[in-house]
């Protein structure tokens, strides 16, 4: 379980967030949506300890952290290879920089390479394969890192329709077959009904959480379900809402 | 032969052919202007002559190139690794290209001698800018969300210098290094002028002043190909080292 309470952070005089509390369980999906400018990168850097917190506590399975820089691994909607390294170099990485032992790293991500369909890529570099192959590519070294929590820091719209259901699926694979705890940071409304299990709503500066929305319907979702379009519109109208708000 | 390539063709040999014609129905002294046939013909029958000037020559700039690079590639690195440092150094660095720096060769002749020292600093003082500033350029650009991957993998700085920020910023240091090497060739050769006892900078003074001007020509027309093979040769450790560039284009 991830437990985030009391996260401050100030810049500038202005708070980005005071007070700021998250509880994330064990093998959930759970997607943090709030409008542009909230501070959703800000409290991205804070957990990642790019930027150290003003005050307040990071929980990871019962053990208080400074931040999760070493305890998560991190998949972005870019595959983010490497392109001067093979395939199975790139998947390598968390391996070499984690200074495991590479040959039992090795045989593992080759395992991983056959269970996603890349068996005979592994010398391959990523200009000479797809993009659905290099996103499952990056997938084996987000597993490689051997961590149970995995962060995503933007929205995957930016993708082609394609592409982005492709990886959608893979970070469903992340959760149901690997057990993984995703968290995931974004503003787009409709791919935060696709994946979360919980779906927190942020507010404008200073960003808190407005209110946590728990998603029943099995995954992989539509996007046509009337309950899920149901559940869009309040969404919609508690960010804007709140937007509103905004002194300015 | 494509079209480009025989416009280009056709423009040299139109040029070289109005030059020689010029110079044989005006009958232009050779000791003023001597027409492509006889440079040719000096450039190579000479060619024991100019080659142990040559050879000075371009040890001089390749060394040059390897003085700028032994300081330019820790200091870029420095500089990219700790801000301050490099807060502290750029005034510096803004300031030490306001100098002409061809001026300082009289003073290098004072102080480092007729022999190779002084033209290897000069070379190398010219052209440790351009490369430091493309390299540290090349650093900075790299990715945030690359920098996020290799921070949660843990990796130390020296590390994601070796495996991200040095391959990610080559493209750059090659660009900074093309240019350098054209600029290192022009200082060694004012050093030369300036006072040396070899070199084709040394030859051509000589030859200048006894109105030889095949010969200044010929070791003109040395230059211009050492120049050529300086610039193939780092375009050609340029496509060895970033052998994933040449078809990146594929995909993008």
């Amino acid at each position: 379980m991830l437990s985030v309470s009391g996260l401050t952070k100030v810049f500038d005089q202005q708070p980005v967030f005071s007070g700021f509390d998250l509880t994330v369980t064990q093998n959930r999906f759970a997607v943090l949506i709030g409008p542009s400018g909230c501070g959703k990168s800000t409290l991205f850097d804070v957990l990642t300890g790019v930027t150290g917190a003003d005050k307040g506590r990071i929980v990871w399975q019962d053990t208080e952290v400074a931040h999760l820089g070493d305890l998560a691994a991190y998949m972005h909607q870019k595959d983010l290879l490497l392109p001067w390294f093979s395939l199975l170099e790139n998947s390598l990485l968390p391996a070499r920089t984690g200074g495991e032992d590479l040959p039992k790293a090795r045989s593992r991500a080759i395992q991983l390479f056959s269970r996603l369909g890349l068996a005979g890529y592994e010398e391959h570099f990523p200009h000479q394969v797809s993009g659905g192959m290099r996103q499952r590519c990056a997938l084996v070294r987000t597993l490689m890192f051997n961590r149970d929590l995995v962060l995503l820091d933007e929205p995957l719209s930016a993708l082609d329709a394609i592409t982005r259901k492709s990886l959608q699926s893979l970070l469903l694979l992340l959760q149901s077959e690997f057990d993984r705890t995703l968290v995931m940071i974004t503003h787009d409304v409709d791919e935060a009904l696709l994946l979360a299990d919980d779906l927190y709503l942020l507010s404008a500066k200073p960003m808190r959480i407005l209110e946590k929305i728990v998603l029943h319907g099995d995954k992989p979702r539509r996007f046509d379900d009337p309950e899920l379009l149901d559940i869009k519109a309040i969404i919609l109208e508690k960010l804007e809402g709140d937007i509103d708000n905004v002194p300015c | 032969m494509s079209r480009a390539n025989i416009l280009a063709l056709a423009i040299l040999v139109f040029l070289f052919g109005l030059w020689e014609v010029a110079c044989r129905v005006l009958a232009i002294p050779l000791f003023i202007l001597p027409p492509p046939s006889s440079i040719a013909a000096t450039a190579v029958l000479q060619a024991p002559l100019i080659l142990p000037h040559a050879l000075t020559t371009g040890l001089e700039i390749v060394c040059g190139i390897a003085l700028a690079l032994a300081v330019a590639i820790p200091l870029a690195m420095g500089m990219f690794a700790w801000p301050w440092l490099e807060k502290a150094l750029s005034p510096f660095l803004v300031a030490s290209q306001a100098i002409p720096v061809f001026a300082l060769a009289p003073l290098l002749v004072v102080w480092l001698g007729y022999g190779m020292a002084g033209k290897i600093l000069m070379a190398a003082i010219i052209i440790f800018f351009p490369i430091t500033v493309s390299l540290l350029e090349g650093f900075k650009g790299c990715d945030r969300e690359f920098r996020v991957l290799f921070r949660l993998m843990g990796a130390g700085f020296w590390q994601t210098m070796r495996l991200l920020y040095w391959p990610w910023a080559l493209p750059h240091f090659f660009a900074g290094l093309r240019v350098g090497v054209t600029v290192a060739t022009i200082g060694a050769v004012i050093g030369e002028w300036v006072g040396a006892q070899r070199g084709l900078g040394f030859l051509m003074i000589q030859a200048n002043a006894r109105l030889k001007v095949d010969l200044v020509f010929a070791v003109i027309l040395w230059l211009s190909c050492m120049g050529l093979l300086l610039w193939y040769g780092v375009g050609w450790l340029e496509k060895k080292s970033i052998h994933w560039k040449n078809n990146q284009q594929i995909l993008e």
